[in-house]
């Protein structure tokens, strides 16, 4: 069970890498967050108050891109009916994509957050807490992600309706978030244990949710 | 990993294996597609289901695979694995479909097949598919019949009892249509069981189907 877990979550990390997917969303976030003080103006102390949502904004936004690509590629291409016949519940296939797709994109797009908010005139030192806090949030953002793009299955091309269904389920997670992380930089990098909390508490609950949700949506697509 | 090179895992199932359709019917949407269906394909029969475009031959497989659900009636299994498994867990199917990813090597089409069935110590020898010396090539460069050749690895890599095959000789040459043939013989002698859909003459199949609304006709061969 454990092996076909990690073959399904090697499979889907080495495709978003093969494709091309990893490098276009990382791309994206740093055109998006070098487009910020063309249209917000060089002033680099209002950047850096508004630094934290910016990144977190931009990252909802890139991961929004990216879940287009969760199912839908198995799905065209009749991968997903050979799932379905694995010796696995579709509720633990779902978390092995999740997780490849976490590893695959996420992670990538964490690690160029220091150098995109650099661009934002972020102090060095609050660099850890704001990442730390998007590490948190994380799996609930990856997870709810899976859920949408199993819903908009059943309709062709439906990467717009993906986004519009995750959007307000990312809305939580971005306000406690984004908050979160500006009061801890403006407060100097201190950890602020309750936002953290209440973030891991929604990964958690994703966690648990998430799976029976998603697994459902993808056998009503199955057909 | 010692690379044991296998051309048919020599496996037997069981002889009480059987496949029956009781009063099945199917529906697409809010079409009715066939119903009143019965059948019964035992161990070691090759069940080949012909009938005019949109008269249910991928939808009936498809539901003996478990992913469309029957409009009424009842399929029942027996034999392996167990009695309470999933149909799922019994059933290869070959769709139109072919599950391939473009940006894979054949060889690590293979593998990764492999592993997700959770047959770590199975290795396929490329040259019994008729692909030697195509490991490294990618499968998005495959021809179509190619890639059909490659879709069959998947049969050989795990023994399950029920092969659902739906059209297996399309993109096919004369050699890939023979390979099919040998590998479905194999099946057969293995005590499996073949529902294959088609619109051409299928050598190995011993009954023959005809999915026609509510009459339907089932002949021996």
């Amino acid at each position: 069970m454990m092996g076909i877990f990690m073959s399904l979550c090697h499979q889907h990390m080495l495709l978003a890498w093969r494709s091309g997917h990893t490098t276009l969303i990382v791309s994206f976030l740093f055109i998006a967050i070098t487009l910020m003080p063309f249209g917000l103006g060089p002033e680099l102390a209002l950047l850096r108050k508004l630094a934290p949502g910016l990144l977190w904004v931009v990252m909802l936004m890139s991961l929004l891109l990216s879940l287009d690509r969760m199912f839908q590629a198995d799905f065209e291409d009749g991968t997903f009916d050979q799932l379905a016949l694995l010796p696995m519940p579709m509720e633990l296939i779902v978390l092995a994509k999740s997780l490849g797709h976490f590893l695959a994109l996420f992670v990538p797009l964490l690690i160029c957050v220091p150098v995109a908010g650099l661009l934002l005139n972020i102090d060095a030192s609050s660099l850890p807490v704001l990442m730390l806090t998007m590490l948190m949030g994380a799996p609930a953002l990856t997870l709810l992600g899976a859920i949408g793009a199993a819903l908009a299955l059943s309709i062709r091309r439906s990467a717009m309706l993906t986004v519009l269904l995750v959007m307000p389920l990312y809305v939580p997670v971005l306000i406690f978030g984004a908050t979160g992380s500006s009061r801890a930089i403006s407060s100097g990098g201190e950890i602020e244990l309750a936002t953290l909390g209440i973030l891991a508490l929604m990964s958690l609950a994703a966690l648990f949710m998430a799976p029976l949700a998603a697994a459902a949506a993808l056998r009503v697509a199955l057909r | 990993m010692v690379q044991q090179q296998v051309f048919f895992q020599a496996v037997s199932f069981s002889d009480k294996l059987f496949l029956q359709a009781e009063d099945l019917a199917c529906a697409r949407g809010a079409r009715d597609v066939f119903s009143s269906l019965n059948f019964r394909v035992n161990a070691g029969d090759a069940l080949a289901v012909y009938g005019t475009n949109g008269s249910g031959k991928t939808s009936l497989l498809r539901m003996i695979a478990g992913f469309l659900a029957p409009r009424a009636g009842s399929l029942s299994f027996s034999g392996e694995p167990d009695e309470q498994a999933e149909p799922a867990s019994y059933c290869h199917y070959l769709g139109h479909a072919d599950g391939l990813k473009a940006n894979l090597t054949v060889s690590e089409t293979v593998d990764f097949s492999a592993r997700n069935f959770g047959q770590l110590d199975t290795m396929i020898d490329l040259s019994v598919l008729g692909l030697a010396g195509h490991g490294d090539q990618m499968v998005g460069d495959l021809s179509a019949g190619q890639k059909r050749r490659l879709m069959l690895a998947r049969l050989l890599i795990a023994p399950r009892p029920i092969w659902l095959l739906d059209e297996p000789l399309t993109a096919l040459d004369t050699q890939g249509r023979d390979l099919i043939e040998t590998l479905a013989g194999y099946h057969l002698q293995c005590g499996g069981l073949i529902l294959a859909a088609s619109h051409e003459a299928l050598n190995f199949a011993t009954h023959q189907l005809t999915l026609k609304r509510n009459h339907h006709a089932m002949v021996a061969l």
